[in-house]
């Protein structure tokens, strides 16, 4: 038996990433490796305009062995798509037909319907009216809206579903698309999640460095998400200096982050401790409360920049830059600064609504922010989370961001080789 | 070099054919058909016949079956189903012009021994016009009359390899009016009326594949009746001949020219009940199972 797909055929079935348009799944069975009739269908679904995924494949072992395929087409609009079909039907391709997602009206605020489909944080596609669609907004653990009119689903979180929103139940009618990961030609091809003290780190670095230039060259968001050892480590200058040279486009942080690196900036300490001898100030304990009150009768961090008060730091560049900022609070929060969103339901909604766009985050010290932010991240932006604790690295991948990249490193060397290798290059 | 078979046939050829007595123009369902030109009852009649006679002399025992009034293309026994040993698939036909064609092939078959096996619904499918087998693999047609998806259902049911090709000019709109298998391995065709996958599916299961050129090729040549070593076509095709010759066949042109008006010669005015020479199953044990007429 001829497995030859290249003659005459230009196809190749590679897998196609799945991002927007609409999509239908056919099956095409027989004798269809001799026939031509496999390579003819993809070469056909490319002509037209269309791009495919073979999802499943069994080619028969005799002669007289029917073979199977089972293949995703996907179009830009759903006109292009049935002329596509109906081309294929001609060819022996059928559509496989299951049933649309089933969807109940939101009985109460606040709530999910009974039996509501929770959601993953990885591709997910429904069934509206015999089509299946992408659902926007892909974040773990939500519910999914269907817009019946516009034939659209998102994600939405339980504190925001209203009576009467149309919210899938059920398996039914939902399909999860697993990430694939690029083999061999991505940097990170060398790394796995697998939290380790013993990785290379100059390799690690520079797969980081990449990651981010690829993300920013695809003209998407590169998030940090920091916490104090930041300041404490005498690193805030370094991711100044990335923030300065254009390589981050939002910032996930607390109150302490920006206390104390405020702190920095006016009075030259980072709880206390003088930057420049490591050695604590007289009346140092007081510098951050200071900071903080000094800040809270200017009004804003602001209007401390806007003011003089402020030269340099994180915040400083941060806010010159018209970077995205998100400070949200916690119990043990001194203060805090005025910008610091208290109300944590708030704060979790901004958050949701700046990692739009993010294709690249980084996490460095904080394990809370980064749990926050991994829930929210679809698995298909990458994570990087930098932790010289490999308990906080763990954490994150145990809840379900297993995409994050982890490194067991202290974070001034880290963030001082990331500066090196990225700033200068823009 | 003889490419023609020497194999000593185990039993008589049997045909089935059904007399002209109410073939006409009568409609139009394909470019050939002009229901304004029309046939000429007696010189079709004459053909026919001329058909018929040339077929015995060769020793093959025509069955025929009954022409009915108002089903005017049911002289083209061709298309009445497949065969395959003892089984015989009806066809269902593309056009509703010819659907009650269906009903007298099945009961001609289930009378005279063959098990009917139908298709089922939706796939439309057009017998040995579609269909042809040469060695052990059965060769499609599809797109104009009959379906990829029918044609996979008779591969799974009979468990054969089926190769689908899209016929592609509206001239050849079956598999019998641009392609002929002449015996395993060797067989007769149109390129013109295939696509690049259809040339390529042929060249690469073909060990001998003859080309037909395009001026004979609209003469109907590769409608060819085979009958052991002769090959029985429409006159008109002195290029094939030659070379159907060259390679140990012996042909026997016939003027065929009432039956081209509505998109037929030889080939369709035949259906072989002991399957064709060049199909791989014929003479063997399988036939074994099909009744005597």
């Amino acid at each position: 038996m001829s497995i030859d797909l290249n003659t005459p055929t230009t196809a190749t079935p590679v897998a196609t990433p799945i991002d927007s348009g609409v999509i239908e799944e056919v099956e095409v069975r027989g004798h269809i490796v001799d026939s031509l009739l496999l390579p003819k269908i993809l070469d056909r679904i490319l002509q037209m305009g269309g791009s495919f995924e073979i999802r499943e494949c069994t080619i028969g072992s005799r002669r007289v062995d029917p073979s199977y395929a089972r293949v995703a087409i996907k179009a830009k609009t759903p006109e292009l798509l049935d002329a596509i079909l109906g081309d294929l039907v001609e060819h022996g391709a059928t559509p496989i037909n299951p049933s649309d997602a089933v969807v109940v009206s939101a009985d109460m605020a606040g709530a999910f319907p009974d039996n509501f489909y929770s959601t993953t944080n990885q591709h997910t596609q429904v069934r509206i009216v015999g089509r299946w669609v992408e659902v926007a907004d892909q974040e773990m653990d939500c519910g999914i809206v269907i817009d019946h009119e516009h034939k659209t689903a998102r994600c939405v979180a339980m504190l925001d579903v209203r009576p009467g929103l149309p919210m899938v139940v059920g398996y039914a009618g939902v399909r999860v698309i697993p990430a694939e990961r690029p083999r061999g030609a991505s940097p990170f091809s060398f790394m796995n999640s697998a939290v380790s003290s013993e990785k290379p780190k100059a390799v690690s670095l520079r797969a980081v460095a990449d990651s981010i230039r690829t993300a920013r060259s695809n003209g998407q968001k590169v998030l940090l998400v920091g916490g104090p050892a930041i300041v404490h480590t005498g690193s805030a200058q370094h991711v100044a200096s990335l923030i300065r040279g254009g390589w981050i486009q939002t910032l996930f942080a607390g109150n302490a982050l920006a206390t104390h690196d405020l702190e920095q900036s006016i009075y030259g300490t980072s709880l206390g401790i003088n930057m420049q001898h490591g050695e604590s100030v007289d009346h140092g304990h007081e510098h951050h409360l200071r900071t903080i009150n000094t800040i809270r009768r200017l009004g804003s961090i602001k209007n401390a920049i806007d003011s003089g008060l402020v030269t340099s730091g994180i915040m400083f560049e941060a806010y010159r830059k018209n970077v995205d900022i998100v400070l949200a609070g916690s119990i043990r929060d001194d203060g805090p600064l005025p910008e610091v969103i208290t109300d944590m339901l708030v704060a979790q909604a901004k958050m949701r609504e700046a990692v739009k766009g993010v294709g690249f985050a980084l996490m460095i010290a904080t394990m809370l922010h980064s749990v926050a932010t991994g829930n929210l991240l679809p698995a298909w932006v990458k994570v990087v989370c930098v932790d010289i604790n490999p308990s906080t690295l763990t954490k994150l991948s145990d809840r379900g961001s297993f995409q994050t990249i982890s490194l067991v490193t202290d974070v001034e060397p880290f963030l001082r080789s990331l500066a090196a290798e990225l700033v200068g290059s823009i | 070099m003889s490419l023609a078979q020497n194999r000593k046939i185990a039993m008589q050829p049997r045909i089935l054919m059904c007399p002209p007595d109410y073939y006409g123009i009568e409609y139009e369902i394909n470019p050939w058909m002009n229901r304004l030109i029309g046939t000429d009852p007696l010189e079709s009649t004459r053909q026919w016949r001329a058909l018929h006679a040339t077929l015995v002399e060769l020793g093959v025992e025509v069955s025929l079956v009954d022409p009915i009034k108002g089903l005017p293309d049911l002289v083209f026994t061709a298309n009445a189903g497949l065969i395959y040993g003892s089984i015989f698939i009806p066809s269902r036909f593309r056009h509703g012009v010819r659907r009650g064609e269906e009903p007298y092939y099945s009961s001609w078959a289930a009378t005279h021994g063959f098990d009917v096996v139908t298709l089922p619904e939706p796939h439309y499918f057009e017998g040995a016009g579609d269909a042809l087998f040469c060695g052990e693999t059965l060769f499609a047609g599809y797109r104009f009359r009959s379906e990829v998806g029918g044609h996979q259902w008779i591969g799974a049911r009979l468990g054969v390899e089926v190769l689908p090709m899209e016929l592609v000019d509206a001239r050849y709109y079956h598999l019998d009016t641009c392609f002929c298998p002449l015996a395993p391995g060797v067989a007769i065709y149109f390129s013109g009326a295939f696509d690049t996958y259809g040339q390529s599916v042929l060249a690469s299961n073909i060990e001998h594949l003859i080309e037909v050129s395009a001026e004979e090729a609209v003469s109907f040549s590769c409608n060819a009746v085979v009958v052991g070593s002769t090959v029985i076509l429409n006159d008109g095709s002195p290029e094939l001949a030659h070379k159907l010759r060259s390679i140990g066949f012996v042909v026997k042109p016939l003027r065929l020219t009432e039956f081209i008006k509505a998109g037929g010669s030889a080939k369709c005015l035949t259906l072989r009940l002991d399957g064709e020479d060049a199909a791989g199953w014929h003479a063997t044990t399988l036939n074994q199972g099909i009744a005597s007429t």
